[in-house]
């Protein structure tokens, strides 16, 4: 493994080596090493409790031990200081923009395909296009209303994005849960520290989400929409809708009439304006879409089309945070925006190309390839923690079928000191900001801090054993 | 409120309080059987345990005999029973889960934590070494759960459908407690005969499961005559646990919910109650214990499924 930025130390070693600690660490620092052992492992068995008797935990598919698992959290914060964040801040809100900009162009003239900056098959062939929303307009010409981009530092410390998730982003939850955690197990530094608070979020997401609703409603009906209980996040969506105050519905409680969306009432029918939707493209209206699904409003897609009902996000955005997309953002940026890139993208072999298969398959081993519609984690290679046999497993894989892969290198993610089985040790992690997007962009500082448990591993994702972190803007 | 968590909390409170209700009659019967008396009578009080349920021809597909250890096991854990505590735990647990945004998160935590000591306890060997404790425990929670539901919830909608769910449940249990000891306790229409000693626990246990007993001693300062039980059980509407108590809070709470199309289930409720407050109940040994508490037990039914229809599951408008 390369070697990686610390993120306590700004280098490779461990934060009680020599290695100087970095600045807006100090204070964190001098007060962690005059806590005894004790205190903190009293303090995570309380944590730990308290996530499993209020009941925060997630869903992992495909694993029949536990339906419901806790997401581990570790109490040592990740601290980003307020210049950082800064340059982090203006970069997602430009990177965003240009996202909506680019799904609206998509959707109508296709400004950027006639320009010959992204090829056309690479919109018609992509899975995630909708012909239904073509030339479809929709409230203020945004479709991403809710963004999770999830950032890393590489080696040197510098900034990369990871990839745009604009569809169903999930984790906001556990970023306000483990800010309570923290103020509750550790008030002290809370005195100690200006952090930024976050727990205004759900009001932010309430705003955002009434700025978009049809034309004409002044007092709109906002509602959150799952796929239900047993779905992993629901714990999130639940807490979203309470923290709101807006109703939580599945879709069964939810119809349409003269081309109306209406809920289900103890006192009858009511309109609903706009719907936060927690669940992908594919199951909101079976008569559009999957025949099967009961997830969903027949009829839904319609009133949409109709710009009768706003959905967040829209359908259809899944064109524009697709790895098949993604190497083509930076261009997006400068078309639209007129401006250089503030955030970096990593440097991506797209397999549909010759000569990027080509350089994919002879390294193999030191690539990290990934499906072009996947997300959580699921489906992707890391080479150099891989096997021979998987190694050689997804080379068949990717010549059955190149277009549906990418391979970008394996970055040596920033790391930062985390609780482990015998003590503190460098663990890797990303950051997932939340971008909110109506009639401004907003955002609370931060985001959420995902850390992969695993000695050396690069997996970040809740449902492949990573665990969160509380993460601190320090306001100067 | 969206009709679907309406029925969440609904379900909800019916499983609690069919918990305790289930948990209650279990523990009678496990004091009972400390009792001297014949094989044939405390068998004869575990099948009428099944009975009350309707779980006999369930219970008599897994089992040969009619063991004490048998029967526990099989209402509080067997799988094939959808009724068990467990059974009832769980499901009050899932659908507290599904609506916990509308709960505070004190009534949450409690149903959780319920449910997660639960697995715990039953772990253990708790149940057979000391079933009363469990017994105990499970009643304790669900006291638990409709304290903390009074005690901080907003008096909206919400809590009138728990409430609803908690004393249709109720009605339904406490008829058939009656039912069931009346009319499988040999005693069909007994007004006021001596009691022998066997009678006076039979009838003790009866009141002790309905947390009756002191009760029963307050009211009338007497010996314990099954008419006088009935008479409390049924029309004594300052008894928590009474069918016009029960149906007291149901006609409320009913009416704090009320729509555009309940007005009939509002009636037959009301219907339901006057028939308590002004009967006698020498009338009702007259005409039939059992058969009027069947009709009651299929009005309640029918009351349930209305519930259903006006509120909860509505038919798409």
């Amino acid at each position: 493994m390369a070697k990686f930025f610390n993120e306590m130390t700004a280098d490779g070693l461990a934060h009680h080596a020599s290695a100087e600690v970095r600045e807006h660490y100090r204070e964190f620092c001098g007060w962690l090493q005059r806590q005894s052992a004790e205190t903190i492992e009293r303090k995570r068995a309380e944590a730990d409790l308290t996530f499993r008797r209020v009941g925060i935990t997630f869903a992992v598919y495909g694993d029949d031990a536990g339906t419901e698992r806790l997401i581990p959290f570790d109490t040592i914060p990740r601290i980003i200081p307020a210049a950082e964040w800064k340059k982090m801040e203006t970069g997602l809100i430009q990177r965003v923009k240009a996202l909506n900009m680019f799904i609206h162009d998509i959707y109508h003239d296709q400004n950027i395909v006639k320009a010959g900056l992204i090829p056309a098959e690479q919109i018609y062939k992509n899975a995630q296009y909708r012909p239904e929303m073509q030339g479809i307009n929709v409230a203020s010409d945004i479709y991403a209303h809710i963004a999770g981009v999830d950032i890393v530092r590489a080696g040197a410390g510098e900034f990369y994005v990871l990839e745009d998730n604009l569809r169903v982003p999930s984790g906001v939850s556990y970023m306000l849960e483990d800010r309570k955690m923290m103020m509750r197990l550790f008030p002290e530094l809370f005195a100690r520290n200006k952090i930024a608070p976050v727990d205004h979020y759900p009001d932010l997401l309430l705003d955002n989400l009434r700025s978009v609703a049809p034309m004409g409603i002044n007092d709109p009906t906002v509602v959150v929409m799952t796929p239900g209980m047993y779905n992993s996040a629901y714990f999130e969506h639940a807490f979203l809708a309470q923290q709101m105050g807006v109703e939580l519905v599945e879709g069964k409680d939810l119809f349409v009439s003269d081309n109306t969306v209406f809920m289900r009432t103890t006192r009858g029918p009511k309109r609903v304006d706009v719907i936060y939707r927690r669940l992908d493209d594919d199951f909101l209206d079976p008569l559009a879409f999957r025949p099967d699904s009961s997830l969903g409003v027949p009829g839904l897609l319609s009133v949409y089309r109709a710009g009768r009902v706003t959905l967040a996000n829209a359908i259809g955005t899944g064109v524009a945070d697709d790895k098949s997309i993604y190497p083509f953002v930076p261009d997006m940026i400068k078309f639209y925006l007129s401006e250089e890139p503030v955030l970096n993208n990593v440097p991506t072999y797209q397999c549909r190309k010759k000569e990027d298969l080509a350089y994919t398959l002879a390294h193999l081993e030191e690539l990290v390839v990934k499906e072009v519609h996947g997300a959580g984690g699921y489906g992707m290679l890391v080479g150099p923690a891989s096997t021979k046999a998987q190694i050689e497993d997804f080379r068949q894989r990717l010549l059955a079928k190149p277009d549906g892969y990418i391979a970008q290198p394996t970055l040596a993610l920033s790391a930062c000191p985390t609780y482990v089985e015998n003590g503190i040790a460098p663990r890797h992690i990303d950051l997932r900001p939340f971008v909110l997007s109506g009639k401004t962009i907003s955002m609370v500082p931060g985001g959420l801090t995902r850390v992969a448990l695993q000695e050396g591993s690069l997996v970040v994702n809740s449902s492949q054993g990573g665990g969160t972190k509380d993460t601190w803007i320090l306001e100067r | 409120m969206l009709s679907r968590t309406a029925d969440h909390l609904f379900w909800m409170a019916r499983y609690t309080e069919r918990a305790e209700n289930t948990a209650r009659m279990l523990d009678v019967n496990v004091q009972t059987s400390m009792l001297p008396q014949s094989d044939e009578n405390n068998a004869h009080g575990w099948r009428a345990m099944l009975g009350i349920s309707e779980l006999q021809a369930a219970y008599d597909a897994k089992h040969n005999t009619l063991e004490a250890r048998e029967v526990i096991d099989f209402m509080v854990r067997d799988p094939d029973n959808s009724s068990s505590i467990v059974a009832c735990l769980t499901e009050a647990r899932e659908n507290a889960r599904a609506v916990r945004g509308t709960l505070t998160t004190e009534v949450w935590e409690i149903q959780n934590q319920t449910w997660l000591d639960m697995q715990k306890r039953l772990d253990s060997d708790l149940l057979e070494d000391d079933p009363s404790k469990f017994f105990e425990w499970v009643k304790f929670r669900s006291h638990l759960s409709r304290g903390v539901t009074v005690g901080t919830m907003l008096r909206d909608e919400a809590v009138h459908f728990i409430r609803l769910g908690t004393f249709l449940e109720r009605a339904d249990n406490t008829a058939r407690i009656l039912d069931v000891k009346f009319h499988g306790g040999g005693a069909e229409a007994t007004r006021s005969e001596a009691m022998s000693q066997h009678d006076f626990y039979y009838w003790g246990a009866l009141l002790r499961s309905v947390s009756g007993f002191e009760i029963y001693r307050k009211v009338y300062r007497d010996v314990i005559t099954p008419a006088r039980i009935a008479e409390l059980l049924m029309l004594r509407g300052d008894m928590p646990r009474s069918l016009l108590a029960c149906m007291d809070e149901v006609v409320q709470n009913l009416a704090e919910v009320r729509n555009d199309v309940s007005a009939d289930t509002e009636r037959l409720a009301g219907r339901l109650r006057a028939a308590l407050q002004f009967s006698h109940i020498d009338d009702i040994l007259e005409a039939g214990l059992h058969e009027t508490l069947t009709r009651f037990l299929a009005d309640i039914n029918q009351l349930g499924d209305r519930v259903s229809r006006d509120f909860l599951v509505p038919l798409a408008a």
